[in-house]
């Protein structure tokens, strides 16, 4: 695996690393719940056909200043900060879980400036009568049985490398889930419904079968209130994270959706 | 030393296998288990306790704040104060307290508080605490994230609103108002004394130091495990360079006195255990919600609990116990004749260094003949054993001020009413 080139960009004066690789049209990536403590498995197979552009949002792995954002318009405005900064003024987008709920807006707010919008089971919309499981009322061990089809994908994820410090690590996982609780609490629901209405760009609404953080039927929510040419496909063996538990047929799918 | 009596107002008939059969006494406990006219008994047997407390001589008769909790009755502690205001006459009133960032906008607390000052002749202690996660964070919605920005920021505007003599405009992170200008007012001037309910943050410690307010540690796990944490205070303090005065502290301790401890040992042993083993069961998913804690107490946290697990101190982690032989051990509970209540309260509030030692007289499901049994005993023999200690060496600068008795007005007997009876 060859791995990421890594530069710092600052967002309202705090620094956010930026992960890059591969060649071609610059493909954004926003991750999940968790963000990036590693470079995972599915970049590196979208790397080996386009230039894979990964800022981490404030408070994420790598990125500082998530307490400074108070406001859902705070939050928006460093994604777009973000992105700029990182080479992604324009392109298609890709976001799973939290960084989907970001994504959308950011297409929805500007929509000139995505091309393509690729969704992964993206949080944002709240269905009372289906909702969405409260990620952060978890035992800190139980969360991957919740996140990922296959819990031991996310054990590996987020476990410490060798010779890391283990106080420092698990604060920047814990930092994590504070930032996403900052974005989402309490129920995820970002009021993106008032907003899906703007999105333009071709949509690919991906899910996790076995997603049990936002259910699948909320793909047909996303798609009803897009005035967008929207795809949706769902992944068996995928849960939330389905891009920890398929990398590959997650990759795939962007791949054959984006071009 | 100031002896205190503190009431949760737990509902005293959670089943027997409530721990079997229910995952949290907090936030999603079945609201079936609640019966509106066991409630209406409930709570006037609390108030009758808390009314007997106070004219047993207790210094202060205390009420905290819980919401969507099997043993805390009191989402609104002021409700419970209010009366208490018109019903007792000279002990200090303490609300321990109100949770700021719950209160939209915060000057409602300003204004209550004010009320309750007001209507008791000065008699109020005003607590602020920032609440738990399973209060603040999911019962009341609370994002973790900003909880504590939220609560200093509502901090300094109730200050303000109490301290300014004019209306103000305050724009702050969180809150907006164009006209903030608290009437009533309170009778004690500047305010109230500010005491400050915490776990074991530094943070808070150092907060308490620069305020000038009182840290009371409400613990349900008695002196021996409180040992630690009061130690840690004072070790600030002193860091600080601040007194030992025992007045800046506040501690909560389950006490049942009887004539013999054997007595003690049999009237108090089922409240105990329903406390410990029903009370307590709270869903651990709801106890660290993401930013609740600072960065700086978990890396300190972290840091004990490497300690703890090289054998600095191994009792503490072993879980907490819920059987009448362990609570004991462990001193969650301290029982026995009132000299032997009184001879370990002296050593608790001395190895301590605690002046507000803050009494549950009733707890679980302890019943009014009871509670009122263990508070008179407490009020008649043991209390008088230990009301002198300290008062020779400190004053206690947070203790409420109130107008003189003969200025402050009470319940009058009613004139006769106009009805046909």
């Amino acid at each position: 695996m060859s791995g990421p080139s890594e530069r710092t960009v600052q967002v309202n004066g705090q620094p956010c690393r930026v992960w890059e690789a591969g060649e071609g049209e610059p493909l954004g990536f926003l991750a999940g719940l968790g963000g990036l403590p590693q470079w995972p498995p599915v970049l590196e197979r979208l790397a080996a056909h386009r230039r894979v552009i990964a800022p981490s949002l404030p408070g994420f792995p790598g990125g500082l200043g998530h307490d400074a954002l108070d406001s859902h318009l705070d939050w928006l405005l460093a994604t777009r900060d973000l992105l700029n900064e990182a080479g992604l003024a324009e392109g298609d987008l890709v976001g799973v879980s939290v960084g989907g709920a970001l994504a959308a807006d950011v297409a929805a707010v500007w929509p000139h400036k995505v091309r393509k919008l690729a969704l992964v089971g993206p949080f944002g919309l709240f269905d009372a009568e289906r909702p969405v499981a409260d990620v952060f009322a978890q035992p800190p061990r139980k969360l991957g049985e919740v996140v990922c089809a296959d819990p031991g994908r996310f054990a590996a994820f987020t476990e410490p490398p060798e010779g890391a410090d283990v106080t420092e690590w698990e604060i920047v996982q814990t930092r994590a889930m504070e930032a996403a609780a900052r974005i989402l609490w309490p129920l995820g629901d970002t009021r993106l419904a008032r907003r899906l209405g703007r999105i333009r760009a071709d949509t690919l609404l991906l899910w996790g079968e076995d997603d049990r953080v936002v259910p699948p039927a909320y793909a047909q929510a996303f798609a009803a209130g897009m005035n967008a040419s929207t795809q949706m496909r769902t992944l068996p063996g995928a849960g939330h994270l389905a891009d920890l538990d398929q990398p590959d047929a997650v990759a795939e799918a962007l791949l054959a959706f984006l071009g | 030393m100031k002896q205190m009596f503190f009431h949760l107002m737990p509902y005293t008939e959670l089943p027997d296998d409530f721990r079997a059969r229910h995952p949290s006494v907090w936030v999603d406990i079945d609201a079936g288990l609640f019966d509106p006219r066991r409630g209406h008994a409930m709570y006037n047997e609390f108030m009758d306790e808390l009314e007997f407390a106070a004219d047993c001589g207790f210094d202060a008769v205390c009420v905290n704040e819980h919401h969507s909790n099997g043993y805390g009755l009191m989402p609104s502690p002021n409700l419970i104060a209010s009366s208490l205001a018109r019903r007792t006459t000279d002990a200090a009133i303490c609300v321990m307290g109100n949770s700021l960032a719950l209160y939209n906008p915060p000057t409602r607390v300003a204004e209550e508080f004010a009320m309750l000052d007001c209507i008791s002749g000065g008699r109020l202690i005003a607590g602020f605490p920032v609440g738990t996660p399973m209060d603040t964070c999911f019962a009341y919605g609370q994002n973790p994230s900003t909880l504590r920005a939220r609560y200093y920021e509502a901090h300094d505007l109730v200050m303000k609103a109490w301290t300014t003599p004019e209306p103000f405009a305050f724009d702050g992170r969180f809150n907006q108002q164009r006209y903030v200008n608290v009437w009533p007012r309170p009778i004690q001037q500047p305010h109230p004394p500010i005491w400050i309910p915490g776990g074991g943050s530094v943070e808070t410690w150092q907060w308490c130091a620069r305020m000038d307010y009182v840290y009371a540690y409400l613990s349900y796990f008695g002196y021996k495990a409180g040992q630690s944490t009061m130690q840690g205070f004072w070790d600030e303090m002193a860091r600080l360079g601040k007194d030992r005065n025992p007045y800046r502290a506040g501690f909560l301790q389950f006490v049942g006195v009887a004539e013999t401890r054997a007595e003690a040992e049999a009237l108090y042993r089922e409240p105990a255990e329903y406390f410990y083993d029903r009370c307590l069961n709270v869903d651990p998913r709801f106890a660290g919600p993401p930013g609740y804690t600072t960065e700086a107490t978990l890396r300190a946290k972290v840091q004990s609990q490497v300690a703890q697990a090289a054998g600095v101190n191994r009792s503490s982690i072993k879980g907490m116990a819920r059987t009448w032989e362990d609570i004991l051990e462990r001193g969650y509970v301290i029982v026995g004749s009132p000299d032997e209540v009184a001879e370990r309260l002296r050593e608790v509030a001395t190895d301590l260094n605690v002046g507000h030692l803050m009494l549950l007289l009733q707890f679980g499901n302890m019943g009014r003949d009871l509670a009122m049994h263990n508070t008179r005993l407490f009020a008649e023999r043991v209390m008088p054993q230990l009301s002198g200690l300290f008062d020779d060496q400190w004053e206690d600068r947070w203790w409420p001020r109130p107008m003189p008795a003969a200025d402050r007005a009470a319940p009058q007997p009613l004139p006769q009413a106009g009805g046909t009876r």
